[in-house]
């Protein structure tokens, strides 16, 4: 089915456009932001960190810092009681850094202090020995370079062979591509409250994306059961996978612990570009083979990630790229050779995407240059080749559930093209206020692209959640550690709640890791489907109680699993994911020819949503994720120079803005039902930002008629050429 | 996060700014706030005590004088990017209305632009081709200075210890003006170049200032005879694109630009040719195009 139309259905339900319990507190400004929190007789912690993206420590003096008024702990790695690492797959970062640091930005001591001018000024009073040394900061040289970790250089290489990897098709096409670093840059700065208890212990109030998984770093650090640490989710400005690593959790609950005082720390902007892992900066080779018709026979591709300094989720980012390399079409045979590697570039882990964005910039750049050497449209191209049920990736896994591809690619290419505006305003063109463009240079372009990824972790993972509901005087409460980092995770329990009880007031209590089980990240675009599942398993087995008669509060906890997944084996070969989520983007841009300047006008996408639980919500996540795809084409990314950081400030590393963002028209959300998800409904917060990059480097291209393989295109890319 | 207090006069008078100066000359100066808060914020700058510029009602608005406007140091974007201002010196209203958000041009000011002297500031070049002075105030009386002696460097300026900018005066010219602006951004964004170009159909000359690709504003002095020279004043036109691209490669050349991370030397000085040569065909139409130069904002 799908919704076309009116899709504000009002209500409080499953379906309709319930309102968010945090919207009207978030725009009137009187929602708690972690950067708010506030406890008597607390004092404010400061990180030291690297200026060099590879040194050797040969001493620290943090004589300096203790001397100062104020100050009331310096510490260093040998203050740190337990493992000194950290990782969400290899504890492979240090909390401290202790004889070398390998990127900038490193963590190498961190101050408590009665004012937080005091700890930064106390943390530039430790005296750092360094002796710097040439760094690694090219992924290719990595992977035969000397190791600059333990662990080696190499995070994960895979290899995945699928079919007849000899076959060759009438035509083939070859492309490398890049894809900068882009960062999540979330507004809300990361920051958290660290309150010790009397017995060793500490309460932790923090934004993050996963609880119970920083309190597992957080205690194996700190050398405590997990019980002894207690994370409450704080209020949390946006995340897209930055969150999802720890950053300063380590470092305040130390500090609190020293110091038997409630320590609170917000990072500066700056130290926030420093202080998080990145979008992997990719570097992809590819073949495609076809047949004259224009069917796909063979995709080749190699692709490389930079993952930087410590390992993060580089291992399964890498997974992602080469698993949906090919995109969303019925390839037979494919060799994908994938690497992340490290480096001393900043680490790079979870994004919005998650590796899928880089392979769709990849795969979709291909086809448009098969749809070119063929002389084919490229929507057509796409349509004879599109994925379906039945079909299976590279990996040898069959798609069984929804691939609704061609739907998709029809009903965003059938959308009415914006009309060209006759008397142009310069804030309708290229460059906007600035006044730069000349309607006489400006051409405009249209580009088309499609992506997938997967729903939920992978290879073997099993992130379930975990949710209990207690009905009490006609009021139910929802208990659930998922991290509600903007997405609105605390509107959907509420409808689901709802829907299964027949209750209006629904309580969503604050996810910690006290009283209930973990609910996994709030990433892979999984919440809805995890815990949304284990939120209605809850209700429902609370309604199976009321049914049989019981009166008196009830209360149930239920744990929602989904079907088991699979490593791949040498071959790349596996049933490794669960379920798997399809859009389409076209892209309509202006190109000011001369100056290079891109104004997007124009975003039309249709995506398979399986079913939409909340329109707003859905539409919401679509352009939020827009934006971020249009950013990553045109203007994001972090700029290095030889491992340092040039642009680690909203100044610099520029977003778009209002102004900036096109229009959005939703052509389609395709509604086919998904087996075995939870109200058959897909996740929807990754695919928006897969393909749009991709859409909108089609578009300048077909605008400028350039090959244009690397994404941001920046204004001397186009001017230049 | 607040930096440790620092005490903030709010004089009401220039003398009074001067007499506060007198009295704590490590006071730092605040207009609105918006290059110098964002410094302190990030730690770069720690006042030990500062000086308030908001209520000195002398410094605010603007007002004619003869065939000059007088802009108070204190005179806010806001107050430039429209009305009677914006339509006697159109590249000054062109100019602020690139800067920032709304927000920020509620509060930043002409003066704190003349204080930070950044490459990057917006005003710079248009003063600079308006051949605008620099009215400034301070224990040893006042002094005017074109913009050009004003900005002596990177963030540096000819301020004496004690001394502040008061005014800018504007010589008024009869013609058209035009400020092209080149960021990656539609808006709130530094500029990676800056061209503004002043006619004057009195004097029969053509004024262009460049930001952004040198230390200091820059005046293309070599590309504004041609354009003077090669100008049919009579008709009010130039005579040929040939004309127009010619002043665009003479404007690069008198630019030093630099390769950093917003952008590379050669794209600033490709970004300069293009936008001034825009801009000659914006304020000299060539013969046969009759609009009203360039696009309209709104
Ligand atoms: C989000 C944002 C966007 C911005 N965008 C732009 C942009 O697009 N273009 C642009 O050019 N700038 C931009 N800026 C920078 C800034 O807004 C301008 O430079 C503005 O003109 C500064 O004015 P202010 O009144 O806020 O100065 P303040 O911050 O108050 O002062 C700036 C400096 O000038 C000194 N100063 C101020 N007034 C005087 C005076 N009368 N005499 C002597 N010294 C003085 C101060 O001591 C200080 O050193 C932006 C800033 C921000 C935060």
């Amino acid at each position: 089915m799908t919704v076309t139309g009116e899709r504000l259905r009002t209500g409080r339900g499953l379906g309709t456009s319930a309102a968010r319990p945090d919207g009207v507190p978030k725009v009137s400004g009187t929602f708690g932001f972690s950067s708010d929190l506030h406890a008597d007789g607390m004092v404010w912690g400061h990180v030291l960190r690297s200026p060099h993206p590879s040194a050797r420590i040969l001493g620290v003096d943090i004589g300096p810092a203790l001397a100062m008024a104020g100050v009331h702990a310096v510490l260093t790695a040998d203050d740190v009681p337990g493992t000194n690492g950290f990782g969400l797959e290899h504890a492979d970062q240090p909390v401290f850094a202790r004889d070398v640091v390998r990127f900038t930005g490193e963590a190498v001591a961190a101050v408590a202090a009665d004012h937080p001018d005091t700890a930064r000024r106390a943390a530039q009073a430790i005296v750092v020995h360094y002796e710097p040394v040439e760094p690694v900061v090219d992924p290719e040289a990595a992977i035969v370079a000397a190791p600059i970790h333990p662990d080696g250089n190499v995070f994960r290489h895979l290899v995945i062979r699928h079919g007849d990897i000899a076959a060759e098709g009438d035509v083939v096409v070859e492309g490398t591509y890049e894809v900068g670093m882009q960062d999540q840059a979330f507004m809300g700065p990361e920051s958290g409250l660290a309150v010790p208890d009397d017995v060793g212990g500490v309460d932790l109030y923090m934004s993050t994306q996963w609880l119970h998984v920083d309190r597992d770093q957080v205690a194996d650090c700190l050398g405590l059961a997990p019980e002894q640490v207690r994370l409450t989710l704080a209020g949390v400005g946006g995340a897209f996978g930055a969150r999802e690593d720890v950053s300063m959790q380590v470092h305040i609950c130390l500090l609190a612990l020293h110091t038997g005082r409630p320590v609170k720390m917000v990072f500066s902007r700056e130290e926030s570009f420093l202080g998080h892992v990145h979008r992997h900066p990719a570097r992809m080779h590819y073949r495609h083979h076809a047949t004259r018709d224009g069917r796909l026979v063979k995709v080749e591709a190699r692709m490389l990630l930079d993952g930087g300094a410590y390992a993060s989720t580089s291992g399964p980012v890498l997974v992602n790229a080469c698993c949906f390399a090919a995109g969303p079409y019925h390839v037979p045979n494919a060799l994908i050779e994938g690497w992340a590697v490290r480096t001393n570039n900043p680490p790079c882990g979870a994004m919005r995407g998650f590796g899928a964005v880089q392979a769709c910039f990849g795969h979709e750049s291909q086809m448009d240059r098969l749809a070119a050497e063929l002389g084919l449209d490229p929507v057509e191209l796409r349509l004879r080749n599109a994925m379906r049920t039945g079909d299976c990736i590279p990996t040898g896994q069959v798609v069984s559930g929804a691939a609704p591809v061609a739907e998709l690619i029809r009903t965003c290419a059938a959308a009415p093209l914006p009309a060209l505006d006759p008397a142009p305003s310069p804030m309708s063109m290229p460059g906007g206020s600035g006044r730069a463009a000349d309607a006489g240079r400006v051409r405009r372009g249209v580009g088309f692209a499609v992506g997938f990824k997967n729903l939920m972790y992978s290879a073997g993972f099993d992130d379930f959640s975990t949710a209990r509901v207690r009905l009490d005087e006609g009021v139910a409460t929802v208990t659930c550690a998922a991290a509600e980092v903007g997405q609105g995770f605390v509107t959907l329990a509420q409808q689901i709640v709802r829907d299964v009880l027949g209750v209006d007031e629904v309580v969503v209590a604050p996810a910690e890791t006290m009283t209930i089980g973990s609910a996994g990240s709030t990433s892979a675009s999984r919440q809805t489907w995890m815990s949304g599942g284990a939120v209605q398993g809850a209700a429902l087995a609370v309604r199976a109680r009321l049914e049989a008669g019981q009166t008196g509060p009830i209360e149930e906890t239920y744990e929602h699993h989904h079907p088991p997944t699979f490593p791949l084996d040498d071959n790349g070969q596996g049933n490794a994911h669960v379920s798997y989520v399809f859009a389409a983007h076209r892209a309509v841009v202006d190109v000011d020819l001369d100056l290079g300047l891109v104004r997007v006008v124009e975003i039309a996408t249709s995506q398979d949503v399986g079913r939409v639980l909340n329109p707003v919500q859905v539409v919401g996540q679509i352009e939020g994720g827009i934006a971020q795809g249009v950013g990553l084409a045109v203007m994001e990314e972090i700029v290095l120079d030889r491992g340092l950081v040039r642009n680690a400030s909203f100044t610099d590393y520029l977003i778009p803005t209002a102004l900036d963002m096109p229009t959005v028209t939703v052509a389609a959300l395709i509604e086919e039902p998904e087996p075995g998800a939870p109200f058959g409904a897909k996740g929807v917060g990754e695919p928006p930002t897969i393909s749009s990059s991709a859409a909108v480097a089609a578009a300048i291209r077909a605008a400028t008629g350039l090959a244009l393989p690397r994404i941001p295109v920046r204004p001397q890319d186009i001017a230049l050429a | 996060m607040p930096a440790a207090a620092a005490p903030v006069a709010l004089p009401e008078s220039v003398d009074e700014v001067l007499q506060a100066l007198a009295d704590e000359p490590e006071a730092m100066i605040l207009a609105g706030g918006t290059d110098l808060m964002v410094e302190v914020n990030a730690g770069r700058r720690r006042p030990v005590s500062v000086v308030s510029l908001t209520r000195v009602r002398e410094l605010a608005g603007w007002s004619r004088d003869g065939d000059e406007v007088v802009l108070g140091a204190c005179l806010t974007y806001a107050d430039m990017e429209r009305g009677p201002l914006a339509a006697l010196v159109p590249a000054l209203g062109q100019a602020a209305r690139t800067i920032g958000s709304p927000q920020i041009r509620a509060a930043a000011t002409i003066g704190g632009n003349l204080g930070t002297a950044s490459p990057a500031g917006d005003t710079l070049p248009v003063l600079a081709a308006l051949d605008a002075v620099v009215e400034t105030a301070g224990p040893q009386g006042s002094r005017r200075l074109l913009v050009g002696d004003f900005v002596t460097g990177v963030k540096q300026t000819a301020l004496l210890p004690g001394e502040i900018v008061t005014a800018v005066r504007v010589p008024l010219r009869r013609g058209r003006q035009e400020f092209l602006k080149v960021g990656t951004r539609n808006a709130m964004v530094i500029s990676v170049v800056m061209v503004a170009v002043v006619v004057d159909l009195d004097g029969r000359t053509v004024r262009a200032g460049l930001g952004s690709v040198a230390p200091r504003p820059v005046r293309a002095r070599s590309a504004e005879a041609f354009a003077a020279e090669h100008a049919d004043w009579r008709r009010g036109a130039v005579a040929s694109p040939d004309v127009v691209a010619r002043f665009g490669q003479l404007c690069a050349e008198a630019t030093s630009p630099i390769d950093d991370h917003r952008s590379t030397a050669d794209y600033r000085r490709r970004a300069v040719a293009v936008c001034a040569s825009r801009a000659l065909a914006r304020v000299l139409p060539p013969e046969g195009v009759h609009g009203d130069g360039g696009p309209s904002d709104e």
